[in-house]
């Protein structure tokens, strides 16, 4: 960035010549003129539609690449009736909205059969492509020039490398120069002086993208006659080292992007661990109806999308309070009910809570249909983030990691620095003792189980982002979560953190070797291996009792 | 639980207390197998039930309001595998506190090695015609048999199958657990991973066990036709004389010095251990022996089925023989069998007549019977009795 700064600055004058040329221009051209060659269009040939496309291009006029564009889409239609050439608004529609070539403004509409569209081929559409995009060239959006750029370097002919010349030395984006300076270097390959090529190849050298890097590589290939493609020694030798450099930074970009998957795999195991960390770990409460809980929260937002249909991007900030709430309240109710006559006893609540869960199953089952129920991913959710030609995230991804770390200081924050946090680290750490001092333990219990609950409803709202939002929702996560917890070490909240990750990591790099299934069985029986070794996991809470349960 | 931790706890008056006495109790009960007038009953109604059940499918002809047509005869079958299954789980968790979640993978292992024999059985009668090969490796484009396959046509290797490979997960597995010293939750939590983690490998196609269709399509087994029922007759009265014979086998086991033993490790882990027994060897070979049952039940019930496949394998499956084995009554033989066979008929008949309450009703069974029945069916029946 910093290189292309002066460069940019007193190169500035020519930018704004570049920029001026279109409309001042146009001022001066008539549009009788620009009609009369797009009507000329009607009944050329395609290779005098090329010469065509070319003289309109060359007029200036402000819509030439609205039309042109349209053009390239089959979009560009003539009245039967008048002849007069119309853009329409989508070829799909019947009747065609047709837009004034002239002024790009509706005017009305007709029945497709009192049109003829004008017709292009392979040869045609090439030229317009790269003529639309010689327009976007000098659009002021930096994501327009590039792709316009990229439009380009597919069909690089002297005309149009001349063009990208040009605007290499106006252009102030990075990220259009290199990809410019990639475009040229790659059509210098084809150049006849072996200095130029090797120049090239040292340019190229810089890229990450894939298409460069076989291109490359065909220079390597031998002819069945023993001959190189590329004859120089120099520029063959440069091009190995620069097909090795390539595919360094790709493999090393995508041991980070496997890394990233793998974290926000991670993170969607440690959301799903992280509540029943807090009621197993603290109250030594076996919850199998987690996973239905989290499917109470997928569904609140499911509801909540129901209620605001307008507003989807909002829905799910408004969904995560109503979820932890339903589920929050579901866990109190629980455990007020069922799980208060049962402590003491963690076979039997897990018994019980199983029964839970089967009856939230069913009861959602009765209420929404056992069909899946389809959750809208909002727009800012989707999409990605492209930060070089081998490295693109997410966005759905990176906000799971995100959300799941907030979540988890939050956990954190409210363990450690509240006094309900006190209360429940006491009354975990010897509940007699508790009870001594005065700490209401059977509030503190309903609290803690609240707040275990309400997390899973939470990680139901992230839940329902990723997978089918259905009843049998809860139960594809309730292993993996119980794993987490148990490798990680119960009652502690870090050691599930780190537990989730280095899961997801493992079972993500594990993936392209052995398969997403294999992989996930891999990392089951290396758990219950690990769990032999460690049985009170990665971070064991110590004691003195002989055996805890 | 042990009672160095949980002692002081109990004078202070806490909750745990009542949990503490309940476990007292089941120790009389547990060990009062010498009076053990349930499982007398439960053997008459057994030995009556296979006398019966050929006549009445047999003899009594079709017409007749008392004919036991193939499907009940089926059915019957099945309850019978269940309740030994339910056995297998009781003698470990009534009696040794240990809660497998992990139960139905030995069934399904028992049923696959059936079902290994059986379709080697069919032989050229396939629907492809491959005189080795099973239909499903013809459709996967199997060349020749995996090496598990060998030896599977004969009856003899696949039934030391039957027992062997259960045995050997139960023994491999436990020895682990059991030396380090997993306990309690922890150790239902991996036996429940273990058995989500073999129905992800079954469910795969290049397992070769068939993937997600597994095995089905039985010819016949022993030269005897699977669709006739006479066959079936046979199956169900083996059946019973299976359960018959490892209810006997439990009693010994429960009543013997052993099963003393077994019962103090259920109520004070720490203190046999401190005692001298090997807890650990204990806890193994009583696990084995469960998982052995547990296979045997399995390998009957694949031809009585007709199919096993991957979902046989599934965590809810084994909890739901837990289930079984609480409203019956844990800690009790027969209770376990009574609880099998109650909760399979009501599923039986609630799935067919009210499809959408089966879930509310097992749903709420589990919570009922583990707050309000801790002794299950049998508790509630020899508390009246204790009252009269």
């Amino acid at each position: 960035m910093k290189r292309a700064l002066p460069g940019g600055r007193w190169l500035i004058l020519p930018l704004l010549a570049l920029r001026a040329v279109t409309p001042v221009a146009a001022q001066s051209v008539d549009n009788s003129t620009f009609l009369a060659t797009l009507g000329e269009l009607r009944e050329a040939s395609y290779s005098d539609k090329e010469a065509i496309v070319e003289r309109l291009s060359k007029t200036g006029h402000p819509s030439v690449r609205a039309v042109l564009t349209a053009f390239l889409d089959d979009r560009l239609y003539f009245r039967n009736s008048d002849q007069q050439v119309f853009v329409v608004k989508s070829a799909d529609a019947d009747p065609l909205t047709l837009v004034d070539p002239l002024s790009l403004k509706e005017t009305g509409s007709a029945p497709a059969d009192g049109l003829t569209k004008i017709g292009t081929n392979n040869g045609l559409r090439s030229v317009l492509r790269s003529t639309v995009a010689r327009f976007a060239l000098s659009s002021p959006e930096v994501s327009v020039r590039l792709d316009a750029v990229r439009e380009m370097s597919k069909s690089l002919d002297d005309a149009t490398a001349a063009l990208l010349r040009q605007r290499l030395t106006a252009e102030t984006d990075s990220s259009v120069k290199n990809e410019i300076a990639t475009a040229l270097a790659l059509s210098a390959l084809d150049g006849a002086n072996p200095a130029d090529r090797l120049g090239a190849v040292q340019t190229l050298s810089h890229s990450l993208s894939q298409d460069v890097r076989n291109r490359l590589a065909l220079l390597l290939d031998k002819a069945p006659d023993g001959s190189f493609a590329e004859k120089d020694e120099n520029v063959r030798r440069a091009a190995t080292a620069a097909v090795g450099t390539i595919d360094g930074w790709r493999t090393f970009y995508s041991g980070i992007e496997t890394l990233f998957f793998g974290l926000s795999l991670g993170s969607v195991l440690v959301l799903v661990a992280i509540g029943l960390a807090v009621t197993f770990g603290v109250m030594g409460v076996i919850n199998m109806a987690h996973g239905e809980l989290m499917m109470l929260g997928a569904y609140t937002t499911y509801v909540v999308q129901l209620v605001m249909p307008n507003h989807i991007g909002m829905s799910i900030l408004v969904a995560i309070p109503a979820a932890f709430l339903v589920a929050g309240l579901t866990g109190v109710v629980m455990e007020r009910t069922i799980i208060r006559l049962l402590y003491g006893r963690p076979l039997e609540t897990l018994l019980a809570t199983f029964g839970v869960s089967l009856i939230l199953q069913q009861a959602v089952r009765s209420i929404f249909s056992a069909n899946n129920r389809s959750v809208i991913t909002p727009e800012w959710m989707s999409g990605s983030m492209r930060l070089n030609d081998a490295l693109s995230i997410t966005y759905n991804r990176l906000y799971i990691v995100v959300f799941t770390l907030i979540v988890f200081l939050l956990i954190l924050l409210v363990m450690k620095r509240t006094r309900i946090g006190l209360d429940i680290r006491a009354v975990s750490q010897n509940r007699t003792m508790a009870k001594a001092m005065g700490i209401r333990t059977e509030w503190v219990d309903a609290a803690t189980f609240g707040l275990g609950s309400g997390i899973a409803g939470v990680a139901g709202v992230a839940l329902s982002q990723l997978t089918n939002v259905g009843p049998n929702l809860g139960q594809s996560y309730i292993i993996d979560s119980f794993m987490v917890v148990v490798f990680g070490g119960v009652g502690n909240l870090w050691g599930s953190l780190i537990g989730g990750m280095s899961m997801g990591a493992v079972s993500e790099l594990l993936e392209p070797y052995a398969g997403a299934v294999l992989a996930k069985i891999f990392v089951l029986v290396g758990l219950i291996l690990f769990i032999q070794r460690r049985p009170r996991g990665l971070f064991p809470q110590t004691g003195r009792a002989v055996d805890d349960k | 639980m042990s009672t160095v931790s949980e002692e002081p706890e109990a004078v202070n008056g806490d909750k745990q207390v009542p949990g503490l006495w309940r476990r007292s109790t089941l120790v009389v009960r547990g060990s009062s197998g010498r009076h053990d007038r349930g499982g007398k009953w439960f053997l008459r109604l057994l030995a009556a039930g296979t006398i019966a059940v050929p006549i009445l499918n047999q003899a009594v002809p079709a017409s007749s309001v008392f004919h036991l047509s193939a499907f009940g005869l089926t059915l019957i079958g099945k309850y019978l595998c269940y309740a030994m299954l339910a056995l297998a789980v009781d003698l470990i968790w009534g009696y040794c506190g240990i809660l497998s979640l992990g139960h139905a993978a030995f069934f399904s292992l028992g049923g696959y090695a059936m079902g290994m024999y059986l379709m080697r059985e069919i032989g050229p009668r396939g629907v492809y015609g491959d005189p080795v090969l099973p239909d499903f490796m013809v459709f996967l484009n199997y060349k020749k048999l995996p090496w598990f396959w060998y030896g599977f046509n004969h009856f003899p290797v696949a039934l030391l199958m039957m027992i062997l490979v259960p045995a050997l997960l139960a023994l491999v597995f436990g020895w682990f657990a059991f030396r380090s010293r997993v306990t309690g939750v922890y150790f239902s939590i991996i036996t429940q991973a273990l058995t989500y983690a073999l129905m992800l490998a079954f469910f795969r196609n290049d397992m070769g066990f068939g993937g997600n269709n597994g095995f089905t399509d039985f010819k016949d087994i022993l030269g005897f036709d699977l669709h006739s029922d006479g066959t079936h007759v046979v199956l169900l009265m083996i059946t019973a004389i299976a359960l018959g014979g490892s209810y006997l086998a439990c009693r010994a086991i429960v009543e013997s010095r052993a099963g003393r033993v077994v019962l103090a490790i259920r109520d004070a882990e720490s203190r046999t251990r401190f005692l001298g027994y090997p807890v650990e060897s204990f806890k193994l070979w009583l696990f084995v022996f469960s998982a052995i049952m547990a296979g045997v039940a399995g390998a009957l019930y694949v031809p009585q089925i007709g199919i096993i496949n991957p979902s046989e394998f599934a965590p809810i499956n084994s909890i739901e023989v837990v289930i079984w084995v609480a409203v019956g009554g844990r800690g009790t033989l027969y209770g376990a069998i009574l609880g099998a066979l109650a909760v399979n008929y009501a599923k039986t008949y609630l799935t067919g007549a009210f499809p959408e309450v089966w879930l509310y009703a097992l749903g709420a069974l589990f919570v009922l019977v583990t707050v309000f029945l801790p002794h299950g069916i049998v508790g509630v029946v020899s508390k009246r009795g204790k009252e009269k």
